[in-house]
């Protein structure tokens, strides 16, 4: 039986977490997976840390992750990503958006935003790929359309056709938003 | 087709298959999507109710009626519901009736964790409980079956990882059974004394045979394995167990949790070595082993609290699990809190400056609690905040009474806070009542309410008059403010509170994240007046922070309030 694998999808209530969840899950059934996605709705959605799981293998029993077990960390956020760390495994890969987001804490002078987040998790022996996605997702057209930035750089990891990701994608998103999001997933894919 | 769906969802399609006609439920994470599901099927009657105690009525209605129903809940719903419960237990059903019950353990959306089992055991009903969204369909289909062929109403118990999680699912036809004609049957429906103590018996000779189809129920299954370890589970601890052993141990997978199949867990047990019993919150099913002389060892084990996971299961095994990266960095936590644009947070705001006690209630505005406007002193359940402000100010009088106020949301006011105003109007204290009315239920999702007008598909519906019921129920002083304005809110609380008259203080401004508010443009701090005071973060407000000792606004989250523009006492925030 193959191995079951595991994405994790974290950032900041209110990023677009769930859309990415709903269209990875899509195109996974798709390629004949068993899948099961777990989230969380309610009070964390209120610009608090919020995390999705996505498995996938031939047969799926839990439907949430645990630590040292996550193939892929998407993260929408530098400093949730640091949070999560401890869910990839030794191997995995974690797919970072340079955007900084101040928790309460933070605002009110209570905490320190920790600096050179990315380094740090290099060098606590993460493979880090860290790039600009509120940038591109502007050049795009929107700053909501961060998550399809994100989704098209792990399509770069992912055996699965362009072919695939445009059906799930077409899925998820109504249609006078698509070339927005197709172009928004072409500059993740190709940054 | 196979396709994903939320337990929720599934839920809602096993409704829809199965032929209910009507719904009524009350908003309640992680139970509010099975409603909202099933609204989007024109052939189903559905609607929001102003409480659960109320959604169960309806749908006991609709039941007598002879139509398939339903109302779905979280577990503090069942609350309270429970007074219909304990008592349709008794009457039964005509047409299939069914409830959904979204207990949730990691209190990830919830004020406490209790554990729905013990109702479904105390109110003498059965409840059965899926692992999976598949399961989540083919058992409400199951569930209108085991309702009409045993005059009960049937609890279907979810958790947060099964209503919020998506699996795969296979759909079918609705197919809506003979509509059974309603009889007059003064002896099983009128429970006054005489006819409930000849009620209660067919109510215990029910759970005879409930456990005795639970014995043979396609619900319950034995997946034999290694047979050095048999695990008794259900639900998402099914799934971390079946994860962490596959074949390498035997399982009982009781997908209906009371009454429980007492043979069948003796027959497991005699099979193999020993009986671990892997369950969330309380030892129910641990507890009924004991009972029935079954010996076997779970809370010794497993803890009391929090949701499980397969790691966990795995370790406390003593199975060894993977280790993750450390990152050795001290990471700040990130709560939820008060959008930007909050309409809450001026009222919060304005209730700190003047050192309010407040009793809060249950809400988005529950976060009003969140440093630093930390403008909250208890919250317990829906409504208690005006109950509770009523019992302070009786208890200290005029020491409490000028600055103690009680606030709730127009959702829960409408649940059961109408019933502690008419506490305070009959028996008369001074107590100062705000209702935070943003127009809308805002912490589980958005769902139209009594006073918004509209029904759950969004269509014109009944408006609520909030300042009429209050003159109604004899309030003379009822004022409305807009909470973006800080000067009159400030104004208006000051004068309440000094009244010598009870008042309620309508605080209204709709929630920032709806659809019809349009957002103005991010306002921006000019550096150069910006002299440092911080005034404007006292608000907590998510979109301004310090850089460099400079306010700084973050132009993606900003709506253009204005409710900092009226701290700054240099100008420094701009539109």
């Amino acid at each position: 039986m193959s191995e079951t694998k595991n994405i994790m999808i974290v950032g900041v209530g209110g990023q677009g977490s769930l859309l990415a969840s709903k269209m990875l899950g899509k195109l996974l059934l798709s390629q004949g997976y068993d899948v099961k996605v777990s989230e969380v709705h309610g009070m964390s959605q209120r610009g608090g840390s919020v995390v999705t799981y996505v498995r996938y293998g031939e047969k799926v029993y839990s439907p949430v992750i645990d630590k040292g077990t996550a193939d892929f960390i998407i993260s929408f956020e530098k400093l949730e990503a640091s949070r999560w760390i401890s869910y990839l495994k030794k191997g995995g890969k974690i797919i970072v958006s340079n955007q900084e987001i101040d928790p309460m804490p933070v605002i009110i002078g209570a905490a320190t935003y920790p600096e050179n987040l990315i380094e740090k998790m290099k060098a606590a022996g993460a493979d880090v790929d860290a790039i600009d996605a509120l940038n591109l997702a502007m050049e795009a057209g929107s700053p909501k359309a961060v998550n399809l930035v994100l989704m098209g750089r792990l399509s770069k990891y992912f055996d699965a056709t362009e072919e695939a990701w445009m059906e799930a994608l077409e899925a998820c998103v109504p249609p006078k938003f698509l070339e927005l999001n197709k172009k928004a997933f072409a500059l993740g894919r190709d940054a | 087709m196979k396709q994903l769906m939320l337990g929720n969802a599934a839920i809602a399609r096993g409704l829809y298959e199965a032929g209910c006609c009507v719904v009524s439920s009350y908003p309640g994470t992680p139970s509010t999507e099975v409603t909202e599901e099933i609204a989007k099927y024109d052939e189903v009657y559905c609607e929001w109710a102003p409480n659960e105690k109320v959604a169960m009525e309806v749908a006991f209605g609709a039941s007598l009626a002879g139509k398939r129903s339903f109302c779905g809940m979280k577990h503090v719903g069942v609350n309270v519901a429970a007074d219909p419960l304990f008592t349709v237990s008794y009457t039964g059903v005509n047409g299939g009736m069914v409830i959904v019950v979204a207990d949730d353990p990691g209190m990830h959306s919830s004020q406490n964790e209790q554990d729905s089992r013990h109702y479904a055991k105390a109110a003498k009903v059965p409840m059965i409980e899926p692992a999976d969204s598949a399961e989540c369909l083919e058992y409400t289909k199951l569930a209108y079956e085991i309702s009409e062929k045993f005059d009960t109403p049937v609890f279907i118990k979810t958790c947060t990882r099964v209503a919020h999680s998506q699996s795969v699912v296979e759909t079918s036809e609705r197919v809506v059974p003979e509509i059974k004609p309603y009889e007059k049957n003064i002896a099983k429906n009128v429970m006054m004394p005489g006819n409930a103590k000849k009620r209660h018996p067919v109510v215990e000779q029910r759970l005879v045979d409930l456990s005795e189809y639970a014995e043979t129920s396609p619900l319950n299954r034995v997946e034999m394995g290694d047979t050095k370890l048999g695990i008794i589970t259900s639900s998402t601890s099914y799934q971390y167990a079946k994860e962490v052993y596959g074949d390498g141990a035997s399982i009982l997978k009781l997908g209906m949790v009371w009454p429980l199949p007492a043979k069948m867990i003796k027959d497991f047990a005699s099979k193999v070595e020993k009986v671990v019993v892997i369950e969330e919150l309380d030892p129910f099913i641990e507890e009924y082993c004991n009972s029935i002389g079954v010996e076997v060892c779970g809370k010794e084990l497993f803890p009391l609290m929090d949701e499980f996971s397969q790691n966990q299961i795995a370790a406390i095994m003593g199975k060894d699990v993977p280790e993750g990266i450390t990152l050795d960095e001290n990471i700040p936590v990130r709560p939820p809190v008060m959008c930007a644009g909050c309409p809450h947070r001026g009222m919060f705001y304005t209730l700190s400056k003047n050192k309010c006690t407040v009793l809060g209630d249950i809400g988005c505005y529950t976060l009003g609690a969140v440093a630093p406007l930390s403008a909250m002193d208890v919250t317990l359940c829906m409504g208690a905040s005006i109950s509770s402000v009523h019992g302070f100010n009786k208890a200290l009088g005029e020491e409490s009474q000028n600055k103690t106020v009680a606030v709730i949301g127009d959702s829960t006011f409408m649940h059961s806070g109408m019933t502690g105003l008419a506490n305070i109007a009959y028996n008369q204290s001074n107590s100062t009542v705000i209702i935070l009315d943003n127009s809308i239920t805002g912490m589980t999702g958005h769902q139209q309410n009594p006073t918004t007008g509209y029904n759950i598909k969004g269509d014109p519906a009944g408006k609520i008059n909030l300042e009429a019921l209050c003159k109604a129920m004899g309030f003379e002083r009822v004022r409305v403010v807009d909470p973006y304005d800080l000067a009159e809110t400030d104004k208006v609380l000051k004068e309440e509170l000094a009244a010598d008259a009870p008042s309620v203080i309508i605080s209204r401004r709709p929630c920032a994240l709806l659809k019809t508010v349009k957002a103005k443009p991010a306002l921006t701090c000019n550096p150069d007046k910006c002299k440092s005071c911080k005034m404007c973060m006292k608000l907590g407000c998510p979109a301004i922070s310090m850089k460099d000792n400079k306010a700084v606004i973050d132009k993606t989250l900003c709506v253009g309030c204005g409710v900092c523009q009226q701290l700054c006492k240099f100008g420094a925030l701009e539109a």
